[in-house]
Parts: structure tokens; sequence; C-alpha cells
């Protein structure tokens, strides 16, 4: 449905969007992922035909964003990061405007309305002026207008920025019933939201692709080799972590073993090895060797972890928690 | 077409929504009604002193009054305009809603050209105003018509081209007063170059005098529709909404 190479978008001074490809099928959910900067933006507003590419091309359902930017537009619903809503419009009159912008009509035009009010839950506030909703109906306006003429491929740049949790929720189910109707790529720097919502994953960083993959794939591809979490004490109140290291270390299969944390009585002790379960044989050797075994459960990689991991970079994400933090 | 007419539809209710219309409405309603009051004035004076002297002067309610106010409707003119293109892109380009507008399928021109329609429509409203002080000289004299008609076509010509201008001018800030303080510099610019021809007749102050927006509106109060004026409003519309274009298509190389 949409299919990317080696889209560049340069600036006087910097790169924004260096040499990116990837492909979305029809119907899929794909998360774009990426600490602040990265590019996310820039690379969903030249799919939208909003920014011209430096160089590069990019096609929607096979319609060149360069050669046939009419036929792309009437393809794609888009949601930019801040919701383009006119602040002395009424929502029903804005969803028409916006419906006939794309080019509906007539009794058509009346049913997408009705269709998109009741869809995002806005049908409450219909007649109320714009300027006058709260954050997370501004959001679902802007949600549909982006699906008012029904469109194939959906394009939403962070569509879950600033709504409070209950709300998240409920733009992330309706994300989730849109797919499979519609094409769709978010973007998004919340890390869970992409884990719940999205089949696959594109991570750019710094203007460059660093991964695209399904989100199974990814955590698989990451962890590489298999970590246990093991948490041991002693029978007498008293734990010789080393021993327990020492004995661990000897199961077969186990690559590295490293505490965790140390205390008198019990110790954590984070367990890696080749691929393949070791747990029984680890559970076995500690409750022979005279200890009681209080913990043992895979120490899964959060997406989170695979980001950092691909991005490389803590500083990036520190940063952009420091963004955040400030007013 | 279609979308042309949604565009401007959706522009004017918004001068209409917000106090913008009314305000300049009623300010150019207050300053056209002192000008025209005065002048009417200032011909009854005249008239009862000829009356007096037994001398009869030829009194012609075209000349006297409806020439002098049209030309000054357009002077008014140049200090409205900015107030009605300078949020016509700047607004959008702030709010962030230019970018619905530049990803529906619909093309950058007709944009320009419905926000150009609707900007004109507003001010043709602004015009109206002045048409019902005419009104009263058509209950109690017997002005010619037509070259009043020609007078209102030439204003809007006028219109047309600093509007043109004006909407070129928004689209290359965010910021609406700067957009506004510009377009009004160079309407004002627009404005006195005529002067130059006051003084010197070089070729240089000529083609200055010539470039000047006001000096092309002399014929049309007269009532003399002068082709060479109406061709030179025309180009400046047409150049005026072809920056405007090449504006809107860079907008998607830089920002």
């Amino acid at each position: 449905m949409i299919t990317v190479k080696d889209l560049t978008k340069r600036y006087a001074r910097n790169t924004a969007v260096d040499h990116v490809s990837f492909e979305v099928g029809k119907g899929q959910i794909v998360g774009f992922l990426g600490p602040n900067g990265a590019g996310k933006t820039t690379t969903m507003r030249m799919l939208t035909c909003f920014l011209t590419p430096t160089s590069g091309d990019a096609t929607v359902a096979d319609y060149d964003v360069l050669e046939q930017p009419l036929e792309v537009k009437k393809r794609i619903g888009y949601l930019p990061e801040t919701p383009p809503l006119y602040p002395e419009m009424e929502t029903g009159e804005y969803l028409t405007f916006v419906g006939k912008l794309k080019g509906l009509s007539g009794a058509e035009l009346r049913k997408r309305v009705d269709y998109v009010c009741d869809r995002c839950a806005v049908a409450d506030v219909r007649g109320k002026l714009l300027g006058r909703l709260s954050k997370g109906y501004r959001q679902r306006v802007g949600l549909a207008q982006a699906i008012i003429h029904n469109p194939g491929v959906l394009i939403l740049d962070e569509p879950t920025a600033g709504l409070d949790p209950k709300q998240i929720n409920e733009t992330r189910d309706l994300i989730k019933s849109l797919g499979g109707d519609h094409t769709i790529i978010l973007s998004t720097h919340i890390l869970p939201e992409v884990e719940q919502t999205c089949e696959q994953v594109i991570i750019i960083n710094k203007g460059k692709l660093v991964a695209t993959d399904s989100v199974q794939n990814l955590q698989n591809r990451a962890r590489g080799a298999e970590s246990v979490l093991v948490e041991v004490s002693g029978r007498n109140g008293s734990l010789d972590s080393a021993a327990v290291q020492q004995r661990l270390e000897q199961v077969a299969g186990v690559s590295r073993v490293v505490v965790k944390q140390s205390r008198d009585s019990y110790s954590t002790f984070e367990v890696e090895s080749r691929k393949g379960c070791v747990r029984g044989d680890l559970a076995r050797a500690v409750v022979e060797s005279g200890w009681d075994l209080n913990e043992l459960r895979p120490a899964a990689m959060s997406l989170e972890e695979i980001f950092l991991q691909l991005t490389g970079s803590e500083a990036a994400v520190q940063e952009e928690a420091a963004v955040k933090e400030a007013p | 077409m279609r979308n042309i007419l949604i565009i401007c539809s959706k522009e004017l209710r918004s001068y209409f929504a917000s106090p913008i219309a009314y305000l300049l409405l009623t300010m150019f309603a207050f300053i056209f009604g002192y000008f025209f009051w005065s002048s009417l004035g200032e011909f009854v004076y005249v008239g009862m002193e000829s009356q007096m002297r037994g001398q009869t002067y030829p009194m012609n309610v075209n000349e006297m009054i409806i020439r002098p106010l049209l030309f000054n409707a357009g002077i008014l003119g140049l200090f409205f305009i900015p107030m009605i293109t300078m949020r016509l892109f700047a607004e959008e380009k702030r709010s962030g809603t230019i970018e619905l507008l530049a990803t529906s399928p619909i093309r950058d021109i007709e944009v320009i050209l419905g926000k150009w329609l609707a900007a004109l429509s507003l001010y043709a409203c602004i015009l109206m105003v002045t048409a019902v002080n005419f009104a009263f000289l058509f209950k109690y004299g017997k002005p010619d018509w037509k070259p009043l008609a020609i007078g209102y076509l030439g204003l809007l010509l006028q219109a047309g081209a600093l509007l043109a201008i004006g909407t070129f001018i928004s689209t290359l800030t965010k910021n609406q007063i700067i957009a506004g303080a510009a377009t009004f510099g160079v309407c004002l610019l627009l404005w006195v170059l005529a002067w130059v021809s006051g003084y010197e007749t070089a070729t240089w102050a000529q083609v200055l005098a010539y470039m000047s927006i006001t000096t092309h509106f002399e014929s049309f109060a007269k009532g003399v529709l002068d082709s060479k004026d109406a061709i030179f409003y025309v180009t400046v519309i047409f150049l005026g909404l072809f920056f405007t274009t090449r504006s809107m298509e860079s907008l998607r190389w830089r920002s």
C-alpha cells in the first residue's frame, strides 16, 4: 500500500530524513517510532504531499507523491501533530467542510459526517465551537476529519499526545478498530503504545532507518540469548552469593551469571543462557544445593530496551524526557 | 470551480463569524458617511452662494460629489485592505490548519483563488455601504448612474489588485501583524508613488507614477472605462496571485 524508497529531505543546514526505505502492506497498523527530532513528522509530511522530498520515491496506493499528488491526497487521511481545527467553526460544520474538501457531497456527505461523529464519539459536541473543546475532543475531531472520506491510508502523527490515560485507551481502541479497513501509520514515542496497537514497527533515529520488523521479531531479535532472573535465599538466614553464582555457572548452557542484588539473606541473579529452556536445570541446581528458590522468571526485554539498544543512545531519550518535563 | 467556492464560503463565514467583518463595515460606514456629509454640505453651500449672487454655476452632482467621493473611498480602501488580507494565510500557518488544506485533494491555486475571492467579496460588501449614501443623491437629484457604475468597477479592480498583493504577503509569514503592517506599507507606497509626477517629469518619474495604484483609478472615477487602466489592474491581480502560488509551493520545500 505504501512504498518508500531512499526518501531524503535535506534542509539548508541539516538532513531531516536520510535515505529511508520501507514498505507497508494493506490493512497493517505500523508504529513509527523514534525520539523527538528523529524525522518522523517530516517523513509523514512527505507521504501526505505536504512536503516535497529532496530525493527518493514514495508511492501511496501505487500513486507517486511527486507525480500524482492529487490522487495520493484522495486516498490519505492525515492527522497532524496539532489537529487542524478552525476555532470559530462548530464541530459538525467543520466536518462538513472537510468532507467537501475531500470531494464528498450531498447525501453521502451527510451520511459520512454522521458516521464519523458516531465512530469517534464526538456526536455530543456537534453544535459546539471547536475553540471551546477539550483536548480529548479536539484530538477525536481531528481523527474524525482524517477518516471522513474513508481513505485507504491513515497517517496519524502522535494521535495520543496530550490525552489522559482513559482517553489514550479509547483512542488506541479506536485506532485498532480502524485497522483492517485502513492501512495505518502512527507515530509515537510512547513505546507501550506500539506494543499494544501495532503489528509492525519502523524505528528511525536522526533521520536514518534503524529497524523495520514486526513487534514480535524485534523482541526476539534484540533478546538473542535468553535471560532469566533468579532470586535465591539461604535456609538459615545467611547466603554466600559467590557460591550461588559459581553453582549457577556450572549449569549446562549458561553463558553468564550476574549478581543483580546481594543481601545477607537473599540474592538476585541475572542468568544468561543460549536459547532453550534451562529454567528447570537452574531450579534443580538451586534446590539440590540446599538453597531456597524465591523467584525464577524470564527477563523479557521490553520494547523500551530494544529501542534504546537500537538507537544506541540513552542520551537521546533522556533529552526527550527533559524536553517533556520543561514547561 | 467547486473547490474554489468551498474555500471562498468558508473564508466568508470566518470573516462574519468573527468581529472582523462587522468592525470593518462599521468603521467604513462612519468614515465614509462623514466624507459624504461634508462634501454634500459643501455642495449645498456652493449652490446657495451661487444663487444669492444671481449667477448660475453649472452644478453637477457627478463631478462635484460622486467623483471625489469615489476617489476617497479608494484611498480609504488602502487602509482597510491590509486588515482583510493579513489573516488569510498567516493564521492558517500559525494554527497548523494549512496542513489540512495542503493535504486535501485540492490545488494550491484553488485555495488561493477561493481566499482572494472571499476577500474581494468582503470588500464589495464594504463598498455597498457607500451605495446607501449615494442612494440619497438619486432620491433628491438626478445624477448619471453610468459613471458611478464604472467608478465601482474601478474600485473593485483596484481593491482586487491590492488584495492580491496582500494575499501574497500573508503567505510569507506566520505573524498576522507582520503581514498586515507589510501590506499596509506597500499599499501606502503604491499610493504616494503618484506624487512624484507633481514635480518631476523625467522618464523615471513617469514610470514610477505609472506604477502607482491610484493614478489608474482617475479614469474610472471620471466614469471613463479606459482599457489601459483596466489591464494594469488585471495584470497586478494576475502577478500577485501568481507569486502567491509560487510562495505556497516554496512552503512545501521549506517548512
